[in-house]
């Protein structure tokens, strides 16, 4: 489990992060939505410890990430999965590659049970025979599928995704959600998503964090997401009539 | 006040830089391919900017000789001494720093820009010992290889000069290249080529690794890169020839 408490993080004069204290379960999928600006890549790279934070505390499973050692930081580090927006595959390096270089630099394993262990997350990505392409031969949806596998490939215990969808087409999109509620259900995973897709706030969110400028303006469901009456949420997530029809089929239907 | 923050950025970029590698496999790996980037794929602008370099001085030396008395053994002698101590170094460094340099800022910089250095740092991996080591070394031992190879092909350059013009003979040209060696200036070549090396892996990488923005970001970088890397090579080739020669 993850705990956030009171996190604040700025740059130079500029507040982002203004107290937010949440919490993300394991073998849930908890996302992390609000508008543009609203510090929501700020708090997804703290929490990968990419940005360190001013005051407040992360906690992962009772371990404070700022207190670690270098070896506990380590270890820690290999218990994380992180799927970028742009996939951030290496362009130089073929599919195999990129999935087997996390295994290379930490796993005292053979080359054969690596590459045992790379076809058997490119198969669970449905990413079979792939093995020797490179990124740049791959389609936006097939390069976040790699992205996927190589953030799984350590079997990590948490899993960050800084919007996995963007720039896919609809389908696709879908097919990355399920993918990666999947993952987060059969290994137990603590899956964390920065998303702007109301689809997935609505298909995935087991656990849903709204951002405003920088502080946690409402948390819940994706039930409870139709039935809430903040005004923020509302205004951000039924902002189009598609939305606004499905919230009022929705509240009509529980009535 | 912006110099000296940079100064003491770059300096703590090394500290990072000269880390005992994470995994001797990978770093092997990764020192063989910059050997082959850096210093094999820059083995033809050598050769051929080196043999050219080499004619060129032969034949303005001997164009500028016009008194009998002055031997024509000297333009062999101009030519080797040109050659060996700053055609060879300090202009193939130059040549070097513009190709490799900013091949070194955009290859880094771009994976900065596409969170690949985010991505590693994620892994727990120092991204810094990881992307900039292995460039560092390589080209530290290549390029005295590669240098000693353009004072070979420079004074040939000259030679080929004299064999296929009428304006020197061989014989004299070969008299010359001959003509009081000394083995300091080719240590004194080859320190310099150190000192250069370092700076065209070094001043690049942290251009690329510190960009901020997008592919304009890293294009700027790129000259930023080699200017920087340009003017350290200059300025490092006075003091180091103060220091030495004087």
């Amino acid at each position: 489990m993850i705990i956030v408490n009171k996190l604040h993080k700025g740059f130079n004069d500029v507040q982002v992060l203004n107290g937010i204290s949440t919490t993300f379960e394991p073998g849930k999928t908890s996302l992390i939505i609000g508008q543009s600006g609203s510090g929501k890549t700020v708090f997804l790279k703290s929490l990968i410890g990419l940005h360190t934070p001013e005051s407040g505390t992360i906690s992962f499973d009772g371990r404070i990430n700022t207190k670690f050692t270098t070896d506990e930081k380590r270890q820690w580090r290999q218990e994380i999965g992180m799927v970028f927006q742009g996939s951030a595959l290496f362009d130089s390096q073929t599919v195999e590659d990129n999935i087997m270089f996390p295994l290379k630099m930490f796993k005292k394993q053979s080359e054969e049970e690596m590459i045992e262990r790379v076809n058997f997350v490119l198969e669970r990505v449905n990413l079979e025979n792939s093995n020797h392409k490179f990124p740049a031969e791959l389609s936006g949806g097939m390069q976040k599928r790699v992205a996927i596998a190589r953030a799984i490939v350590m079997n990590p215990k948490y899993l960050f995704c800084d919007e996995p969808n963007s720039g896919l087409d609809p389908n696709t999109a879908i097919l990355i959600d399920n993918l990666i509620q999947e993952i987060t259900d059969e290994y137990k995973i603590t899956t964390v998503i920065n998303t702007h897709d109301m689809n997935s706030v609505m298909e995935i969110g087991e656990k849903i964090v709204f951002l405003k400028d920088g502080k946690k303006a409402w948390e819940g469901s994706n039930k409870e997401i139709f039935k809430t009456d903040n005004e923020a949420v509302v205004k951000f997530v039924y902002s189009s009539e598609l939305f606004k029809k499905v919230r009022l089929a929705y509240l009509n239907e529980t009535k | 006040m912006t110099y000296l923050k940079h100064i003491g950025k770059y300096f703590m970029m090394l500290a990072q830089v000269f880390k005992r590698p994470q995994k001797a496999r990978v770093f092997k790996e990764a020192l063989f391919k910059e050997f082959d980037e850096l210093g094999l794929k820059s083995l033809g602008i050598v050769i051929f900017i080196s043999f050219f370099i080499g004619g060129v001085i032969a034949l303005q030396t001997a164009l500028n000789i016009d008194s009998p008395f002055i031997p024509k053994n000297l333009i062999g002698f101009a030519t080797k001494r040109s050659v060996i101590l700053e055609f060879a170094p300090t202009f193939c460094s130059i040549i070097l720093a513009g190709k490799v340099g900013s091949y070194i800022t955009s290859s880094i910089g771009t994976m900065r820009v596409t969170e690949q250095i985010d991505a590693l740092e994620v892994m727990g991996i120092n991204s810094l010992n990881y992307l900039v080591l292995p460039k560092v070394l390589a080209t530290i031992f290549f390029y005295p290889f590669l240098i000693v190879l353009a004072m070979f092909l420079g004074i040939f350059g000259g030679w080929v000069v004299g064999f296929t013009s009428t304006m020197f003979s061989e014989i004299d040209y070969m008299e010359g290249i001959q003509l009081d060696f000394n083995p300091f200036l080719v240590k004194y070549a080859l320190i310099k080529t150190l000192v250069f090396a370092f700076f065209i892996a070094t001043i690049p990488s942290y251009h690329g690794y510190y960009v901020k923005g997008g592919s304009l970001a890293v294009g700027k970088a790129s000259t930023q890169a080699v200017v920087w890397t340009i003017i350290l090579i200059v300025i490092a080739n006075y003091l180091l020839t103060q220091m030495l020669l004087t």
